[in-house]
């Protein structure tokens, strides 16, 4: 048979056998369990409808079981196993064989600068195009192109970012639009405004904003502000963001020096992908470019949201626009900012497919999903992939919790 | 504490929508002035281009002898509350009122002093670090006054400040509003609202809005006394004013009108001898009619009674088309309905329009 009619019989029995299940079901249950006639007819309906959710819930909840939890905890299982003794339980052996690999704690490494960078970048992008696209005649055009990434595969998005990265030997026409912009700096003023000034500028400004956020998160623990008194945790979380943006601003000032320092081969093209450390950014970009239209899409609705007179209060009150923005609008869809950027995070945490159809974790792009997939599939090894599975689900359970809890405080 | 003068002021929407045109106005340092006028005039709108919020079409607005038109909100010096109160929901009430003297660069010092003063006078003291979701209704919207006291403007603006209260919250806040104004004799205040007791318990001069321009500029009592022309006459009072058509058939120091209805009214407004057979309205209120010894202005039969305790209202199907007259009794009335009764209103009390204008304004 035709796979396409295939494809659409599936569907159709799909489909059918749901509203068959649901339909049947509940005339079995009104007909015959709990008929709503005879002696017993009003205590009947009352425990049809006590039935009937349970009723309706039970597919979805039988396949979730089957489909995500039982396989947490067969994971779980599978990671104590060890297949070359046949299966035999071995203790914590995978996960101590797993954290002697330098490859996982590159991928840990990698892992958590996607972490910072992606969600920061996309959420930032995104209330910068959500601004504005605001109240502009083209806004909407404007907006629909960046939304278009959204409805690109990650796997096609990296087929389109791989031709932008692409390197041809020096004679030959470069098709990659990286190197062929690249190809044209030869060292003079521009090359040093372009590829020194202005990165370092970008790298300082960096510093300096995380410096300030790190600082702004930490003054309360030594400021004596009217107001409720915080726990412990928020103490300690405080601590750590503020030590945070110290090591983040201290990082890129680094950075600053290593930019205008880096002796730059000009005239050769330049195999991005494979410069260490700097090809995860350039991983990253894709998913930053599918990302900031999801970020857009939601915050440009919160921007929406705000009262216009609290807006206009503000204008009398003598609020320049960049104060506007970060004063009083920013302050009031904090919420929803949370929410777009945990569930960025939650997206983030689980990056396989670009990784694995750009560098396959190659030139030290490793990271945790596609290290899984590499012990698990690739090496066999049910083990320790099962135990990289387990450290990636420990690392997002947090952050779903809390996502999920932010995310119903928007909506109450 | 300023003088505001508005010359020629219009806003056209797209440059041809007209929404108001040729307003002139002077309002004088320490005034409490209320725009009225039903919904759309443009009252809102008009305050909106004072504050700087809705740019001005054409005209000028001056404040303190200083064109103000494109000086950007923050620079005329007014302040504003809004009708939603608009208070930043994620700053203390504090901060809300601290916000605009923090951008203005204020010491600290000067910041703390203004806010005990805003707070004393506003009894927000004990509420300064709570939340504005943690306030209700009445004391959000004394936050909101307060966030303009504090910046001590030489305008106060307010626009339906008191529509989203309840209606005993609204009294109580009317209240204030009046102590504050009694506080502050040099302040000058604008006023916009719908509510006609609101616009005749505050104002010194009332402006009537209407038709893209200004009806009427005047105190309450000149508005409810001598209205200008049938629009402020039926606007202002409630129920509205009576209007009958008729037909001047003697004149002198008073006017005596036949109505088309049947009945005839003197008016205390002199006329010469050209006034003759001048088509007019006689214009009477409900509250003016009192029962007919002689010459009736009215005669119907009650068709439908209101008792309202303190008055009863009585209302009459009259012999002109649509047109329902209404008249208003001090005290309580049994069985009125179905009655005939005989009404006229005293000289003074009777106004006489033609074309729309009060003669008393000829």
């Amino acid at each position: 048979m035709n796979p396409a009619l295939q494809g659409l019989m599936t569907i159709a029995v799909g489909v059918g056998g749901c509203l068959a299940y649901f339909y049947f079901s509940n005339l079995v249950l009104d007909r015959f369990i709990f008929p709503a006639r005879g002696a017993q007819a009003g205590r009947n309906i009352n425990r049809a409808n006590m039935v009937r959710p349970w009723l309706f819930v039970f597919p979805a909840f039988f396949f979730l079981l089957l489909y995500l939890g039982y396989p947490v905890f067969e994971t779980l299982r599978l990671s104590l196993t060890d297949r070359a003794l046949g299966g035999a339980f071995v203790g914590f052996a995978n996960y101590e064989q797993m954290m002697n690999e330098p490859k996982f704690w590159e991928a840990m490494r990698n892992n958590m600068l996607w972490l910072i960078v992606v969600p920061a970048a996309s959420t930032a992008f995104g209330l910068l195009a959500a601004q504005l696209t605001d109240r502009i005649g083209w806004g909407n055009i404007a907006k629909s192109l960046i939304f278009m990434p959204m409805a690109i595969s990650f796997v096609g998005a990296s087929v389109i970012f791989k031709l932008i990265y692409e390197a041809r030997p020096v004679d030959a026409a470069q098709i990659g639009v990286m190197n062929a912009v690249w190809l044209n700096f030869e060292g003079g003023i521009w090359s040093f405004i372009f590829l020194r000034v202005f990165p370092a500028i970008l790298c300082g400004a960096f510093a300096v904003i995380a410096a300030y956020v790190g600082y702004l998160a930490a003054r309360p623990l030594w400021e004596d502000r009217p107001g409720p008194r915080e726990g412990v945790m928020m103490k300690g979380a405080r601590a750590f963001l503020g030590l945070f943006g110290l090591w983040l601003a201290w990082v890129s000032v680094r950075g600053v020096w290593g930019v205008l320092t880096a002796s730059l081969p000009y005239g050769e093209p330049i195999n991005w992908l494979t410069l260490p450390f700097y090809n995860n950014f350039l991983l990253m970009v894709i998913l930053i470019w599918i990302q900031t239209g999801f970020a857009m899409v939601i915050l440009s609705a919160a921007l929406r949201g705000i009262p216009e007179e609290t807006i206009e209060a503000a204008i009398i009150d003598g609020a320049k626009p960049l104060q506007l923005f970060f004063q009083i609008k920013v302050p009031q869809i904090m919420g929803t900012i949370v929410v777009v950027w945990t569930t960025i995070t939650l997206v983030v945490l689980k990056i396989f497919d670009i990784v694995f159809a750009m560098t396959n974790g190659q030139w030290e792009t490793q990271v945790l999903a596609n290290y899984m997939y590499d012990k698990l599939f690739r090496a066999n090894d049910w083990g320790v992939g099962s135990a990289s599975a387990i450290v990636i689900m420990a690392l997002v359970t947090p952050i779903l919790v809390w996502n999920v809890h932010n995310a119903r405080k928007e909506m109450r | 504490m300023a003088d505001l003068k508005l010359r020629d002021v219009a806003k056209t929407y797209g440059g041809t929508v007209d929404v108001l045109k040729n307003i002139n106005l002077d309002i004088k340092k320490g005034e409490l002035i209320v725009f009225v006028g039903p919904s759309g005039c443009g009252k809102s709108t008009l305050l909106r281009m004072i504050a700087g919020l809705e740019k001005i079409s054409g005209g000028t607005l001056e404040i303190d002898g200083q064109v103000v038109n494109d000086v950007p909100p923050a620079q005329r010096g007014i302040a504003m509350v809004f009708q939603s109160y608009a208070l930043y929901p994620h700053m203390t009430v504090r901060d809300n009122m601290t916000f605009s003297l923090k951008l203005a660069k204020k010491s600290k010092e000067e910041i703390d002093a203004a806010v005990a003063k805003a707070a004393r006078i506003l009894q927000l003291e004990p509420y300064l670090d709570r939340l504005p979701k943690a306030l209700s209704g009445g004391q959000r919207q004394r936050v909101a006054i307060g966030r303009s006291i504090v910046r001590d403007p030489k305008v106060y603006l307010f626009d339906e400040p008191l529509s989203n209260l309840d209606a005993a919250l609204r009294v109580a806040t009317r209240l204030e509003i009046a102590q504050l104004k009694e506080s502050m004799p040099d302040s000058t205040m604008i006023y916009v609202t719908h509510d006609q007791v609101e616009a005749m318990t505050l104002a010194s001069r009332i402006v009537v809005l209407a038709n893209k321009g200004i009806a009427q500029v005047g105190s309450p009592l000149e508005l409810y006394e001598r209205p200008e022309n049938e629009f402020v006459a039926q606007f202002i009072g409630s129920p509205a004013m009576n209007l009958f058509p008729g037909e001047i058939v003697e004149t002198g120091p008073q006017t005596k009108v036949r109505l088309d209805s049947g009945g005839v009214a003197v008016a205390a407004i002199a006329t010469q001898d050209a006034d003759k057979g001048m088509k007019v309205k006689v214009g009477i209120r409900p509250e003016d009619f009192v029962e007919a010894h002689g010459d009736a202005a009215f005669t119907g039969t009650v068709d439908i009674t209101e008792a309202l305790g303190e008055v009863t209202l009585m209302y009459f199907q009259s012999t002109i088309e649509g047109q329902t007259v209404i008249a208003k009794l001090p005290g309580i009335h049994r069985d009125l309905r179905g009655r005939e009764v005989h009404l006229a209103a005293a000289p003074d009390k009777v106004q006489i329009f033609n074309n729309g204008r009060s003669l008393h304004y000829r």
